[in-house]
């Protein structure tokens, strides 16, 4: 029955990896842009949340009706400032300025905190599960960012296919310049589509910092994660990601049934069998990018 | 219909047309490399140790930005993953030296060990491309990490000392390394040089300018990302050698942290991505930035990426770019001149810069 127990966890890790691979996702497909700051943004996320959460003296849990605002804000001005400038310089500019970004984020994080794990104190809920029987019980908190990241990825998808601004997303992902002729302005649409990723980084940043602690490093992991979710599942699908991330939850956690510090090994094999024998992913009919 | 401005633009009948690798004849660069390799290697005898250390330090860095310049600069292959490679380097001269062999008879083993690893990741990783390319080559230096930490007779994740040179007095074992440093380091430099001026300086060029003409002409594009991909394993592994010959032991976290990634990776651009004296400029501001900024812990690398964005935000060539495009300098002539003589043989020649 052990085995069960982590199955049912590592779904719900999978959960949290499918909502951090949807920024990484949405970067990507619509603009193109690889973001290597990806998962220090998410750990920039936590500590926000860890700064306002005393000042305003609210309950962790809420912590995502500052931060993610935040990063919407933030999402928005850093394409029509930052992003698009790398844009316009190719995708090697890109590369090179997020992976800067990620040093500076992390050295930063670490100088200006310490090197020291935090986490965000959402009180009894940390604790708090539901027991099925004598073996398995599932923790609320994990149940709740299985939820989020499903009714996040759900409401992308529509907005991608039932809205004005999501169809025009993905004319301006198709092909930018049919996109221009018939009169988007595209750095608009890209910066709500980077507004919206960098708003999902936000939440997963705060899911994570909720579900375990986190230091100024901790981004490299995430990024590595968020991107074998998004390989594993098929580039460029969103319900694919889900499935990526399931796959890469569970691996995870049946390693770690195993020995605990086989987890994170198995994910990388998994990934790498994944690269090997099936390049374009569970869900992928497209060639891999 | 013909106009006489077509005589202009293509050479008469009659006229001479040559090719060189440099605008001006220079016999003497050679002889100039040569002193300072000559310079370089008496180096120990006129410095104290400190300084000694440093220099093999910077070569080190000088190594890993050259092939990481090989990589990203001419290839095309953005890896921030060589940390795999440099781990591994470490780690072979320490099994090496473990089984008896003199540690640095072990270190050429461990560059030829990473080139013949560096096959099948390559086929692993050559699946995905640009940024996605990038992060794989992450993920499998976090999985090479993990594995290496699981062997207690390496040291687990906390370390291990390297056997086998306790017997060489300190002066001498450092003299030893040095050298070898600065021979890992003009190899890395004269491979890259004698790659980029072959067949494989022909195919990388004509990607960079355009990959789908390249490969509709019989490029071998594949080939050529391949061999650079291994001669960069092979670079990365020496240098992963000369980093636990200096240091006496290694750690898994350290040797395989992707900081070194961000070195090599702010030493190119700073110094000039794409061109093979980018790396050498590129390493010495970065020494002496480090010497500088030595009091101010993780500001020092904060202040370097925020100078590596900016350079390749707005002055994508480097420090070396700004040089060259105002002095014509090139000692690493590795474009092509062309010269086309008018049939009068006056002299007066028309050269046209080619690629370079």
């Amino acid at each position: 029955m052990i085995w069960v127990g982590a199955l049912v966890q590592g779904v719900l890790l999978g959960g949290l990896y499918a909502l951090s691979a949807c920024g990484l996702s949405l970067l990507y497909g619509v603009m193109g842009a690889i973001n290597l700051a990806h998962g220090d943004l998410a750990i920039v996320a936590a500590y926000l949340a860890i700064i306002v959460i005393p000042i305003l003296h609210l309950p962790g849990i809420l912590a995502f009706v500052i931060v993610v605002p935040v990063f919407v804000v933030l999402g928005y001005v850093g394409q029509r400032t930052l992003i698009q400038a790398t844009l316009d310089r190719g995708q090697l500019t890109t590369l090179l300025v997020s992976f800067g970004a990620s040093i500076i984020i992390q050295n930063a994080l670490l100088e200006l905190s310490s090197a020291d794990s935090h986490s965000i104190d959402v009180g009894s809920l940390v604790t708090a599960s539901i027991t099925v029987n004598s073996d398995i019980s599932i923790a609320v908190l994990s149940l709740a960012i299985f939820v989020v990241a499903v009714v996040t990825l759900i409401g992308i998808e529509l907005l991608l296919s039932r809205t004005t601004i999501g169809r025009l997303i993905r004319a301006v992902a198709d092909d930018r310049e049919a996109a221009q002729l018939s009169g988007t302005r595209y750095r608009h649409v890209f910066g709500i589509a980077a507004a919206l990723a960098i708003g999902t980084v936000a939440l997963a940043g705060l899911a994570f910092g909720m579900y375990s602690s986190f230091s100024p490093t901790s981004g490299s992991t995430r990024l590595l994660f968020a991107f074998e979710a998004v390989v594993i599942g098929g580039l460029g699908s969103l319900w694919g990601t889900l499935a990526g991330g399931i796959v890469l939850g569970v691996t995870q956690s049946i390693g770690s049934t195993i020995d605990p510090s086989y987890g994170v090994l198995a994910g990388h094999l998994v990934f790498l069998l994944v690269l090997a024998v099936r390049p374009s992913g569970i869900a992928g009919a497209r060639q891999a990018a | 219909m013909t106009t006489s401005t077509a005589a202009l633009d293509r050479p008469a009948t009659g006229a001479r047309v040559r090719v060189t690798r440099s605008r001006r004849p220079r016999p003497f660069l050679g002889l100039v490399a040569l002193a300072a390799v000559a310079v370089l290697a008496a180096m120990p005898a006129l410095v104290g140790a400190g300084i000694t250390a440093k220099l093999v330090d910077g070569f080190i860095l000088l190594t890993l930005a050259s092939m990481w310049n090989l990589l990203a600069g001419y290839a095309g292959l953005v890896s921030v993953g060589q940390q795999t490679f440099i781990g591994l380097g470490s780690y072979v001269v320490l099994v090496l030296a473990q089984w008896g062999l003199q540690p640095y008879l072990a270190l050429p083993l461990a560059a030829v060990v990473c080139a013949a690893l560096a096959l099948p990741v390559s086929w692993l990783l050559f699946r995905l491309r640009g940024g996605y390319f990038a992060i794989a080559t992450w993920v499998v230096a976090d999985a090479v990490l993990l594995v290496v930490s699981h062997f207690p007779s390496l040291g687990g994740g906390t370390g291990a000392i390297l056997p086998g040179i306790a017997g060489i007095a300190p002066l001498t074992r450092l003299a030893w390394t040095y050298w070898s440093a600065l021979a890992v380091a003009v190899a890395a430099l004269g491979v890259t040089y004698l790659l980029l001026r072959g067949r494989l300086g022909l195919v990388l060029t004509a990607v960079r300018d355009d990959e789908i003409g390249a490969r509709s002409v019989g490029a071998r594009v594949g080939w050529a990302k391949r061999i650079v991909f291994l001669v960069a394993a092979a670079g990365c592994g020496a240098a992963g050698g000369l980093l636990i010959l200096s240091q006496l032991n290694v750690q898994a976290p350290s040797v395989f942290s992707v900081e070194w990634s961000a070195k090599m990776i702010f030493v190119t651009i700073i110094g000039g991505i794409g061109t093979l004296e980018g790396p050498i400029v590129g390493t010495i501001v970065f020494v002496l930035l480090q010497e500088l900024l030595a009091g101010f812990g993780a500001w020092y690398f904060i202040a370097l990426g925020t100078v590596a964005v900016v350079i390749a935000l707005w002055s994508p060539r480097g420090l070396w770019g700004f040089v060259a495009d105002r002095v014509h300098l090139r000692p690493f002539p590795i474009g092509y001149w062309l010269w086309v003589d008018d049939d009068t043989g006056a002299g007066a020649g028309r050269a046209e810069k080619g690629v370079e």
